[in-house]
């Protein structure tokens, strides 16, 4: 048994180790560790500052957009809270207010399956309240209120911390005594006396709002409701609705799930509840809205390319609807780039760019004309200016920029004209290329968009548009384009405007023409069968689209869809066809699954079904998924266990790893392997078998005796 | 036969992964939406795309026809194969593993194996050889032709109408229920058919899941529109599989027990030394695997610091890895070991330790959790604070439960610890709910090592292994120190008995009545209740085991071996 460096083992399981502090160097910085550990260059250093600042950026964009959204939800709330207590803060003692106060005011939430998110909004919420409607607010979850006792005991200790600082300092020491017998009587004595103290001094200065100034209410927020036990919350409820004309109460439900279970979770306190239910942003628009601000435009440099993004939002669509957990693999995806990607030392805003491109040093140049995309458009130049390209440092600089900068427009255009692009694309019907500007995104990142399956349909679909369904679309392209300062499109909102115009004039033309149409379709009805009918109605469907002529509003829509066809063609090409598009464009993203989704199953599975994959040996090489006989001791057993059902025979088991160890070994399996052979083989048996039983794929059992159970069903 | 074994192993691969069966799903979704893209145009109703869907529609049809007559070939392939495993089967020369350039035979071998061990004997020894060629047996050779024909119609009903398949399987598998267990010893002609049958049976299985696999093969490259009718068919078969295996309460598998085998169970001493003797092959593959992950190092490092966590999984022992990654990177920071597979370990060890050890706190806590929120605290306050946890076996039995699971996700949350973990088992990650996924905020590393769990498995109270005493006794010695001098005395007092009568073999312990006598006159109780007091603590700590006898007297046994005993009172003794 190999020891740990220190320690009994046998009666430890921790170790301690503490660093000699005299020893101890000024504190690593972290971006040693950028680098391998090498030497730190200028370079890397700059990478990894870049990369922090950068992330540093989206993040505080993320969290902006996080506390706009919620901010809705938030008013929402503190409406409701204003609404709660009128009746307390008067003080009115009539009899109808008596009744009513037995009914708690309560918010229920509904906030959405991301779990993993809700902390984030109920510690806004926290903020929020406690900063402008009442310092008492209490967020408890279920895990810490296994019953009564300890979730009053949780409450009155957070209230009480929400005192100011220097009337804690006594009460702490009381109520750390007498911890043992928090009750509501308690509770709502301590809050006469507080609401009394800070009334007449009117301490409180952070609550701004008049109303609450006299008898700020206690905001008792319940993150998790669906976790809760019945029991717990029936007489919680029943408790405070009995004080509630002392204690202003109002309780936050999170629901996860949906309303219904406040009713089934409280089949009879539920009475006692004065519900208002509040529904949050849905998580996947939050999504779309976080995507729209960190990838959608040309203020972050960083993009990821379609793989990678596909590979993140599936993890949120299939596995947790957690924006969280998106901003995550967002963050691994950064951090990656810089990692490996010399050059994203250039992923900047531009005028930063600039200058870095200038004082770029020859291994950089180098790894500039390595790139794929440079090479590609190398290729194609005249011989003289190849020449330069390779050679001359200086043009390769100039021309970097120049590459950087178009990248920079053809983002500044991409991002427009995909806007527009969804616009009309999202108001056909079943969504022909998808409902989210991410679904369109990504079929625009992947290949050219107009070579797609879906284009042509989507133009005919177009060209079928009503007037009105197309003066709304073009009306928000409009919009999409004046919001831009862009010079190449800047005219795009003046030609839209245009055909606006010409729309909204047409209409009293149009409606003498369809008239006139109607007017010569009265002639010939007699009575036909069902065939002929059929049959004359396509007659007249063709007669009506080779001989009509087109109305002038036809004529427009036509001219409109071939102008978003040609915006299209011209704007929408994949990021790849651009040079030096590796420079902001993240690629890793079999490495974001492998990091954010791994499947440590396969792995075992591929460690012991085929070793070669891992151990390149040619020995362990098999053409077929058979396992050569010289592969680990585990291989092996792993193998032969496969082939057994529910129990397996120890002895039948070792007996038949022997054969194959030895046979592995090519001794002579007639002569009489001498005993300690034996022995060793018997110990590697047992180690096998051990290591498979740590794995999970069998256990004891006392079924039969010297039998093990297979724990695995279906090959794993 | 061995076709289908080998196209068993495949299909195991495609089949049975979580993920992988997620990604299909996914592929699944795309497919469907496609799907409905095609519908959409069909809105346009441009008379091509019709067409079109026609055209894909033949085309589907075109290919489930093709997949019917490919199971028809092999259908008709496997009978021959069969046979030729039949007649192999016969010769013993074929279990010559090392005759690679015979796939066919090798599989077979595995297959044969496992199922009917006896036959490999005579590769082993000549003794063992001669003992159990009275016990071998060969089934095959009872298969007459006309069987075959019968087999392959049966087969072909199967195959057409997997619900008629179960059926007959739970028909086929009830009566060798009702017979008494399956043994290898006294083979008679009728248990040979009955296994025959058996088998037939699982080759329908593997039949099948050829079949999926074929379907899933060929879904994958061109079409998947029928992907998720495969997958239906597969999920079926595995939950049929899956019942045919646990319909029967009992199993047929030989009786032979180890003490036949006149193997001794091995102590972990002996193991380890006759393991030493063995060398592994491969090492320089194993070094090269190891030096890819060692240049993770500093990547580590870096997103460990960036607020990451780390999980290390895949197989073998990643132990020395991440000793060779303390060793290298974390010389200059305060950092925690925790051996996670220590029989011993608690979270609550693990917390002492920090708050004790590391933050210098010498109060005790009412709970787990206060001291959790008490180090939170401390961490937030000191902002200079920083710790490296690196814990071998985050799903060891001990760590495994559900609140240690929370307890350490709350600890790894802190951004200023940076916890390293591994984990080796196989459900390993089903430990984590969402929640305490975003608390751990992991980043999965593969890392396959094939390096053996030799101290893993140490501690495990392994099958074939004999526990030695030194674990034993070093708990032993622990909970003794712990006791007041009279529960010592006590405990002495019934050691010295137990030793006393080393050799009786009848001996089945210490009367509860006699003890208390023997007690009383040592000074050592006033009265039973006090001596049960005692005994209880002792049976909490698994230092005793009471029985009661044929008499109805309470009898007190220390299920400690003698051995371990001595060397206890020699060492006490010692120390006295």
């Amino acid at each position: 048994m190999a020891l740990d460096a220190v320690g009994d083992p046998v009666s430890q399981g921790c170790f301690v180790f503490k660093p000699d502090f005299k020893r101890k160097k000024v504190s690593f910085p972290i971006a040693d560790y950028f680098n391998e550990g090498k030497s730190l260059s200028e370079d890397s250093k700059l990478r990894f500052d870049t990369c922090q600042l950068l992330w540093q950026q989206m993040k505080s964009e993320a969290e902006e957009l996080q506390e706009e959204l919620n901010k809705n939800l938030f008013d929402n709330l503190i409406e409701f809270l204003g609404k709660s207590h009128l009746e307390f803060q008067k003080k009115s003692t009539n009899w109808n207010y008596q009744i009513k106060s037995r009914e708690i005011p309560t918010a229920a939430i509904v906030l959405g399956v991301n779990v993993t998110d809700h902390d984030l909004t109920f510690k806004g919420l926290t903020e929020m309240l406690k900063d402008t409607v009442t310092p008492y607010v209490v967020s408890l979850q279920a895990k810490e209120c296994p019953d009564v006792k300890h979730l009053l005991q949780k409450l009155a200790s957070q209230l009480m911390g929400c005192v100011d600082i220097e009337s804690t300092e006594e009460e702490y020491v009381q109520s750390s005594q007498r911890k043992m017998h928090y009750s509501m009587a308690f509770l709502s004595t301590w809050y006469r006396s507080i609401t009394k103290k800070t009334g007449s001094e009117s301490v409180n200065k952070k609550v701004t709002s008049s109303q609450w100034k006299e008898s700020p209410p206690i905001v008792i927020i319940l993150e998790d409701i669906e976790s809760f036990s019945t029991k717990v919350l029936q007489d919680f409820i029943i408790i405070s609705s009995q004080h509630l004309h002392e204690l202003p109460i109002v309780l936050v439900f999170g629901i996860a799930t949906s309303p219904i279970i406040i009713h089934r979770l409280l089949p009879q306190a539920v009475s006692s509840l004065c519900i208002e239910l509040l529904q949050s942003l849905s998580c996947k628009e939050h999504l779309a809205k976080l995507l729209d601000k960190l990838l959608l435009t040309t203020r972050f440099p960083f993009k990821l390319n379609e793989k990678a993004l596909q590979v993140l939002t599936n993890i949120f669509l299939y596995h947790d609807f957690s924006v969280q957990n998106f901003i995550k693999g967002l963050q691994l995806a950064v951090l990656e780039h810089f990692y490996s990607q010399p050059l994203s030392i250039l992923c900047c805003d531009l005028p930063e760019a600039k200058r870095r491109i200038y004082s770029l040093s020859e291994d950089q140049c180098e790894s500039i004309r390595r790139l794929p995309s440079f090479m590609r458009y190398v290729e194609k130049q005249i011989p003289e200016k190849q020449v330069a390209l390779l050679t001359h440092e200086r043009f390769l600089k100039e021309e970097t920029l120049r590459f950087l900068e178009e990248l920079h427009i053809y983002h500044e255009n991409f991002f427009l004209v995909l806007r527009c692009f969804h616009a009309f694309v999202s108001s056909l019907p079943k969504y022909p290329l998808g409902r989210q500007i991410r679904e369109l995104y990504c079929a625009c990142l992947e290949k050219n968009i107009w070579e797609s399956q879906e284009y042509e349909p989507i133009l005919q679909l177009l060209r079928m548009l009503a007037k009105d369904e197309l003066i709304a679309v073009l009306q928000k392209c409009v919009e999409v384009f004046k919001s831009s300062p862009g010079k190449q499109l800047g005219s795009m909102a003046e030609k839209l405007q245009e055909f606006l115009a010409q729309f909204q004039s047409l209409d009293e033309t149009e409606s003498n023409e369809e008239e006139n149409g109607s007017g010569s379709q009265q002639k010939g009805f007699q009575k036909t069968d069902l065939y002929h009918l059929q049959k004359s109605l396509l007659e007249m469907k063709e007669l009506r689209s080779s001989n009509k002529k087109q109305t002038k509003f036809e004529v427009h829509r036509d001219r409109v869809v071939d102008l978003i066809d040609n915006l299209v063609r011209k704007f929408l090409s994949p990021p790849d066809t651009q040079t030096l598009y590796e420079v902001v464009y993240f690629t890793g993203a079999h490495m974001l699954r492998e990091h954010l989704n791994a499947a440590p199953r396969i792995a075992l599975h591929t460690a012991l079904n085929n070793p070669y994959h891992y151990l390149k040996n040619q020995a362990l090489k098999s053409e077929d998924d058979s396992i050569p006989n010289v592969a680990p001791d585990i291989c092996i057993a792993y193998k032969l266990h496969l082939e057994c059902s529910r129990l397996i025979n120890l002895v039948d088991w070792s007996e038949a790893f022997a054969t194959v160890v030895t046979a592995a070994e090519e001794t002579d399996p007639n002569s009489t392997a001498s005993e300690e052979i034996k022995e060793i083989i018997h110990a590697r048996f047992i180690r096998a078998v051990s290591e498979l039983e740590l794995l999970g794929f069998i256990k004891p059992t006392k079924q039969k005796t010297d039998h093990v159970a297979r724990l695995t069903w279906g090959g794993c | 036969m061995n076709h289908l074994k080998l196209q068993e192993v495949k299909m195991l691969q495609v089949q049975f992964v979580g993920d992988d069966d997620v990604l299909n799903h996914i592929l699944d979704k795309e497919e469907g939406a496609k799907f409905r893209k095609d519908r959409a145009q069909l809105l346009v109703n441009v008379k091509k795309l019709m067409k079109k869907q026609e055209s894909d529609q033949n085309e589907d049809d075109q290919e489930d026809l093709k997949d019917e007559n490919y199971v028809d070939i092999l259908g008709a392939d496997t009978q021959d194969s069969l046979k030729n495993g039949r007649i192999a089967g016969g010769s013993n020369k074929v279990y010559s593993f090392q005759t690679r350039k015979n796939p066919e035979k090798m599989a077979e071998l595995a297959y044969e194996l496992a199922k009917t061990p006896g036959k490999s004997i005579s590769l082993i020894s000549k003794e063992n050889a001669e003992k159990m060629a009275s016990t071998s047996q060969s089934i095959k050779k009872q298969s007459t032709s006309d069987k075959d024909q019968l087999k392959s119609d049966e087969k072909n009903e199967f195959l057409s109408t997997p619900y008629r398949l179960r059926k007959r399987l739970t028909v086929s598998t009830l009566p060798s229920d009702t017979e008494s267990e399956y043994s290898d010893s006294n083979s008679e002609d009728d248990n040979g058919v009955k296994r025959e049958e058996e088998e037939k049976i699982s080759e329908v299985f593997m039949d099948q899941k050829r079949i999926a696999k074929h379907r899933s093969g060929s879904s994958s490259s061109c079409k998947k529109v029928s992907a998720k009718k495969m997958k239906k068919d597969t999920t079926t078969d595995l939950v049929e599989e899956y019942f045919e295996a646990h319909s029967s309460s009992k199993v047929l598998t030989s009786d032979r027990t180890l003490q036949k085998l006149k193997r001794t169970k091995l102590d972990q001493q002996t193991l380890h030394n006759l393991l030493s003797k063995f060398s592994p092959s491969f090492s320089a593959e194993l070094k090269q695997l190891n030096e890819q992950h060692e240049r993770l190092f500093h990547k580590w490092m870096l997103q460990l610091h960036l607020g990451f966590n780390i999980v290390l999984y895949g197989l073998g022992s990643k132990k020395e890895l991440l000793e060779k990654f303390r060793a290298s990177m974390l010389q200059d920071s305060v950092h925690v070991v925790i051996n996670g597979f220590f029989p011993g370990i608690t979270v609550k060890s693990i917390l002492n330790s920090i708050t004790e050890e590391i933050l210098d706190h010498m109060g005790t806590f009412r709970s787990v959790v206060d001291q959790l929120d008490w180090i939170i605290n401390k961490f937030k306050d000191d902002s200079s604070l920083e710790l490296f946890l690196l814990i071998h076996n985050l799903d060891s039995q001990m760590l495994r439960g559900d609140k240690s699971q929370q307890i350490l996700g709350q600890l790894s949350s802190l951004p200023k610890i940076y916890l390293i973990a591994s984990i080796d088992h196989i459900n390993a990650p089903l430990m984590w709910d969402h929640s305490k996924q975003s608390l751990y905020n992991w980043l999965w590393y593969e890392t396959t090592t094939y390096r053996p769990y030799t101290e893993e498995t140490s501690y495990e109270n392994s099958l074939l292994v004999q526990q030695c005493g030194t674990l034993a006794l070093s708990s032993l010695t622990h909970v003794f120190r712990s006791l007041t001098p009279n529960a010592r005395g006590i405990f002495r007092l019934l050691i010295k008995y137990q030793l006393e009568n080393e050799d009786n073999p009848s001996y089945i312990g210490l009367s509860f009545q006699d003890f208390y006598q023997q007690c009383r006159e040592a000074f050592l109780v006033n009265s039973d209740l006090t001596l049960r007091a005692q005994l209880t603590e002792f049976r909490d700590h698994k230092l005793l085991r009471t029985k009661k006898g044929t008499d109805g007297v309470e009898y007190l046994l220390i299920p400690i071996d003698t051995g371990t005993l001595t060397d206890f009172l020699e060492k006490e003794d010692k120390e006295a």
